[in-house]
Parts: structure tokens; sequence; C-alpha cells
């Protein structure tokens, strides 16, 4: 359970301190569907990178689970991020020249898992999430915008975490695909995955069962959708 | 992580980053080299001098006229320019002085020398039948002066190769041939063994004749322009040049014992200076391969701050994934540690390859030296270590945002 208790991060740019969050304050459940929408420069990867346990808020209290995030030394950090929690970058980070494969069973690396079970579990991410098969191979800068994306969905999805953060998912596939990769996160929604998603598409935000809209660093709108 | 996956990890990063590793690794490669192979040379040059000293006679003291005024100026300074030294002053050191094995003054003085047309200008040696065994000189075509022909004040000499080179050609027959020192007809008894040595001191252009043939009939006096003496031991040498110091000063009628008129030469003095000399060639050759290590140092230190900003970005992602600080910290030592271990391994095999080329090349017995190689590892694996492994640490110290934010 992720509960978010008037949050703010401010950036220190040079001259000027520029607040992205002024406190935002929400609960989401374990099992629960979150898209996130607002406008550009809103604050969403902000709040997302907080939410993921890989930035820290300049105020405010994030409880994961009913740990109070804030107070984890950095090891524990570590471990949350390798146990929990499966990000997708907005700017997907893939190691270079490094292969597909690779990089996908990478966050495996550091469970200690035997390494042939590494690369099994990185094939199912790799086909959950879409990819072509005949890419596993490839070098990761080798690849198009949406063959990277998938590649970082799988990525979070190996390590079968309980709450996947995924910052844009759809934003560089085709309608089709992308409708893959949705039913990816629906299926693994439904066998009770946790799941935020940002998005600026209405049309993917309703696969959501909630939407909060960010405006400004504050939250405008924070809605059920039925099905 | 396991230690079979951290290797593979960093065999992963290396060959994802050929070019990276391959400068790195050069840059170790070149410093270890050149400090090894500079040293090795070094070390060489300076036993081959120490050896070519040796050559001249073991245990030898040399007594000289005029005063003592350091060793180089010694040398340089003409024989002979101060005759305070006599053929007495020799016998009284053979009869008073213990602990001498052989003594053997000279008479050395340039003349002109012709044979047949052709003529030279070379050192003339007046000397005893004593002289090859103190000063090692060997006789390989006839015999070498006796002592009846210095009773008798005989007309021969005994010529050095380079001499009967240039007097008759070269290997040409010398024995029983006659040449013409300073006008006066010598028979020629035997030709010495090549030393070795080139320019105006060539002790292969000497030429040997009695020392009572060339007082009497060169000098027309009975001084002498040097003495050499062999001591028994390495032990005695010390009281031996004590004891011939003190006579001559009594002999020579000087009370201070800091102005005398001849200076006694111990050969441990002469292999002290060009020692001297010889570790001053060595440090200037440390010097440069010191250069070139720190010239190896800074490019290993450019290949990693280069990638410092790459490797961040890297790093902020592991440690998104769920790395924990030593997991990064221990893949990017012990990165450090193979790119400059098998570096310096390298460097190591070039510094030897090189050392042996010069040697074949320019006939320099080189020595590698464990300290070289001790401390170019040392120092180029330091500066890998530091500048592979402290921008990586300073990496995994940020939290995994700011990093993979790193400009
Ligand atoms: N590291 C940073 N330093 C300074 N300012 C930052 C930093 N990161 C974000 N910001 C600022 O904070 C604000 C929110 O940024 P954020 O990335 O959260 O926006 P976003 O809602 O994800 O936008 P987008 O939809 O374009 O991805 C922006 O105005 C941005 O300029
Ligand atoms: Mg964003």
């Amino acid at each position: 359970m992720i509960e978010i208790k008037n949050i703010t991060k401010t950036y220190n740019t040079g001259e000027m301190d520029f607040q992205a969050l002024k406190g935002v304050s929400f609960t989401i459940k374990e099992g629960e569907f979150v898209a996130i929408m607002g406008p550009s420069g809103s604050g969403k990867s902000t709040l997302m990178n907080i939410v993921g346990a890989l930035d820290t808020p300049s105020s405010g209290q994030y409880l994961l689970d009913g740990k109070d995030v804030s107070s984890l030394s950095e090891s524990e950090l570590a471990k949350i991020r390798k146990e929990k929690i499966g990000f997708v970058f907005q700017s997907f980070n893939l190691l270079k020249r490094t292969t597909v494969i690779r990089n996908v069973a990478l966050p495996l690396l550091y469970t200690g898992m035997p390494k042939d079970q590494r690369l099994v579990r990185a094939k199912e991410a790799l086909a959950s999430s879409g990819f072509e098969e005949d890419h596993y191979y490839h070098l990761s800068n080798q690849l198009s915008g949406g063959q990277m994306q998938r590649v970082a969905i799988a990525r979070a999805l190996v390590n079968n975490p309980s709450l996947i953060l995924a910052d844009e998912p759809t934003g560089n596939l085709d309608t089709k695909t992308g409708e893959k990769v949705l039913e990816t996160f629906t299926r693994l929604n439904d066998k009770g995955h946790t799941i935020v998603l940002i998005t600026h598409e209405y049309d993917v935000a309703m696969h959501a069962n909630r939407i909060i809209t960010i405006r400004d660093g504050l939250i405008e709108k924070d809605e059920n959708i039925k099905h | 992580m396991n230690w079979i996956d951290l290797f593979e990890e960093i065999y992963w990063s290396l060959s994802a980053n050929k070019v990276r590793s391959f400068l790195t690794i050069l840059g170790i490669v070149i410093g270890i080299g050149s400090v090894i192979a500079m040293v090795a040379i070094g070390q060489g040059a300076k036993d081959n001098i120490q050896a070519s000293i040796q050559s001249v006679g073991s245990n030898l003291i040399i007594i000289t006229p005029g005063a003592q005024r350091g060793v180089g100026s010694q040398i340089s300074s003409g024989r002979g320019s101060a005759q305070t030294l006599t053929q007495a002053d020799a016998d009284a050191i053979k009869s008073s002085v213990a602990f001498i094995q052989s003594i053997a003054p000279e008479l050395s003085r340039r003349y002109q020398v012709t044979s047949r047309g052709k003529n030279t200008n070379t050192q003339i040696i007046g000397t005893v039948p004593e002289y090859p065994d103190v000063r090692k000189v060997e006789v390989t075509d006839g015999s070498f002066i006796t002592s009846k022909h210095l009773s008798s004040n005989d007309k021969v000499a005994v010529i050095g190769p380079q001499a009967r080179d240039d007097l008759f050609g070269i290997d040409a027959m010398a024995v029983g041939q006659s040449i013409r020192i300073n006008n006066i007809e010598f028979k020629i008894i035997g030709v010495t063994k090549a030393k070795g040595g080139s320019g105006f001191s060539n002790p292969d252009s000497n030429i040997f004749i009695p020392i009572t043939t060339a007082q009497r009939y060169l000098a027309g006096d009975t001084y002498v322009s040097t003495i050499s003496v062999e001591a028994q031991d390495q032990e005695s040498m010390a009281a031996v040049q004590q004891d011939i110091t003190n006579l001559l000063l009594q002999r020579h009628k000087i009370s201070n014992p800091q102005a005398p008129d001849f200076s006694v030469l111990n050969q441990a003095d002469i292999v002290a200076s060009a020692s001297s000399i010889t570790n001053t060639f060595t440090i200037l050759l440390a010097s440069i391969a010191g250069i070139s290590l720190l010239v190896g140092g800074i490019g290993i230190m450019n290949m990693m701050l280069t990638t410092v900003t790459e490797r961040t970005r890297e790093i902020g992602l592991r440690k998104a994934i769920g790395a924990d600080r030593k997991d990064i910290s221990s893949q990017f030592l012990l990165e450090a540690i193979t790119l400059t271990f098998s570096g310096g391994v390298f460097g190591i095999i070039l510094g030897w390859i090189l050392s042996l080329v010069v040697a074949k090349f320019a006939g320099i017995n080189t020595q590698i030296s464990l300290s070289s190689v001790l401390l170019a590892f040392g120092v180029s694996a330091l500066i890998g270590v530091i500048f592979g492994y402290y921008p990586a640490s300073r990496a995994a110290k940020l939290n995994p945002i700011d990093a993979l934010r790193y400009e």
C-alpha cells in the first residue's frame, strides 16, 4: 500500500528554487490500477520517482507497506527496489552496447538467481511485453524507440514486482503494440500486482480503474472509473 | 552477486567498451614497459662501465707525478708534466712496501713512429716484464719484454694490434719487422691482444719498449711517468696505498702530507667516480621513464574521466533496479584491477622485450630489476585503481535519479 502525505519536491536550479510538487497526498491500495495524467511539466515523473524510491521528497511522508521510506537506509532502499518495484523509465535507460536479453535480465543479477533461470525469466518478460523473439540478442542501441520501450517494460516485469511503475509506457508505441502492452498490465493487475502508469492519452488512462490528474504540482482530480 | 556473475559482468562491460579498455591498458603498458626497460638499460650500462674498469687490472694502485687534483682531472692532466717520480722511487717501493704482488713503473710519451713509409703518432710505453700482469695485457704473437732486454737496453718493441694495423696493414705479420721510434730503429718481438676502445687513449695503439731503453735513448733521464702497483688482495689495498704515500713523502722530503708532489690513486676511487657518473645516467633514464609512467597515468586518468558521464548513468540505472553500493563498488573496483593487472603483465613483457632488443643492438648487458618491476606495477595499479574506482564510488553515493540525470 502506498500512502503519500503532503509531499513536496523542490529542485535547486542555480539561482532559483523550483517547486515541482507542492503538497500531494493520496493512498493507493494493493491491487489498484492507477493512471496519472496531467500536462507536461506538471510533476508526474517527479512524483513517480519518489513513489519508486529512486528520489526523496523535500518534505512530507511516504509510507510503503507501512514503512516510512525516508527513514530507510540506502541498502534497504535498494532491497525494496529490487524486490518490490518494477520501474519503466520515460527515457528507457537501457545499458548501451548490451544485448536485449542482458538488459532485461539485469535486475535479476542482484537477486542471486542462477544464470539459466535468469535467462528463462527474461525471455518470459520479453514475450509478455510483446518483444520480437528474433531480436533478443540485438544490441540495445540498435533498436527502434518502440522496441526500446518494450525492453524497458520487460525489464520492469522481470523480477515479478508487486508494484509496477510505468512512466508513459505506450508513448512510443503504435496503437496495436500499445494495446498489447496495456493488456499485459491489465493481466498483471488481475493477478494482484499494483500498477501506476503515467500517460497523456485518455484512451490509455481508461484501462485503469482510477485516474489521478496533476496540474502544477498539485492534485487536480482523483476519480474512480467504473468499467 | 557471486564471483562468477561478477566476473561475467566485468567481461561484458569491458568488451562492450573495447576502445576504452584498450586505451586504458595501453597507457599502463607503455608506462610500465618504459620504466622497466629504462632501468634495465641504465643498470646494464653501469655494469658495463664497471666491468671495463675492472679489466684494466685488479687491486690496482696507480702512482702519478703531480699533486692530486681529484679523480677526473688526474686522468686528463698530462702525465709527466711534472717530473717528480723516478726509477729509484719505484725500486724503493718494490723493496720496502709489503703486500705487493707486482710493480710496473712506466715512462710514457707520444712519439712519431714510422715503418717503411707509413707513420703514426702514438703512445710509447717504456716498462718492465711485470706490466702485463699488473695491467692485464696479453700477448698473442711473440713474447713480451724480458728482464734480459731490460738489463742490456735492447731496442725491442711489443706493439698493439691497432698500431700494427696502422704501420703494417690490417692483420699483417709484424713480429720480426722493424719500426723507427723517434728515428731509432726497434725490432718487434710481440703483438698484444686487442682490448677494445678508441680515440686518443686507445690501448690497442700502445707500443711497449723496455723502460731502460726509453730512459736512455728516448727521454735521456730516469724519471718515470706512472708506477702501477698490484696489491696482493683487496684487503691490503688501503695499507699498501698508505705505505707508498708515507714512503714517497719521506723520499721526496715533504713534511706536509696535504701537499704531496705525487698522487696515489686506488682503483676503487676510479670505480667510485665512474659509478657516480653511471648513477647519474641511471637517474636520468629513470626520470624519463617516470615521465612516461606519468603520461601513461594521465592517459588512464583521461580515459576514466571522459567515461564518467556514461558510467555514472550506468551506475544510476544499476542502483535503480536494485544494486546496492557494495555491488557497484565491487564491480568497478574489480574492473579497474583487471585492467591494470592485464596492462601490467603486458607492460612487463614489453619492458623485457625492449631491454632484450637494446641488449642485442647496443651491446649493453641489460638487467631487469625486481624493484623497477614492482615500482612500475605499483604506480600504475594505483593510478588505475584510483581513477577507475574513485569516480565510480562517488557515483555510487548519488541517489539513482541524480546519477541517471548526470551530465
Ligand atoms: N532535476 C531537475 N532539476 C530541476 N528541475 C527539474 C528537474 N526535474 C524536473 N524538473 C522540473 O520539474 C517540473 C516537473 O518535471 P517532471 O519531469 O516531473 O514533469 P512531467 O510531468 O513528468 O512532464 P512530462 O509529461 O513532459 O514528462 C518541470 O518543470 C521540470 O522542469
Ligand atoms: Mg515525465
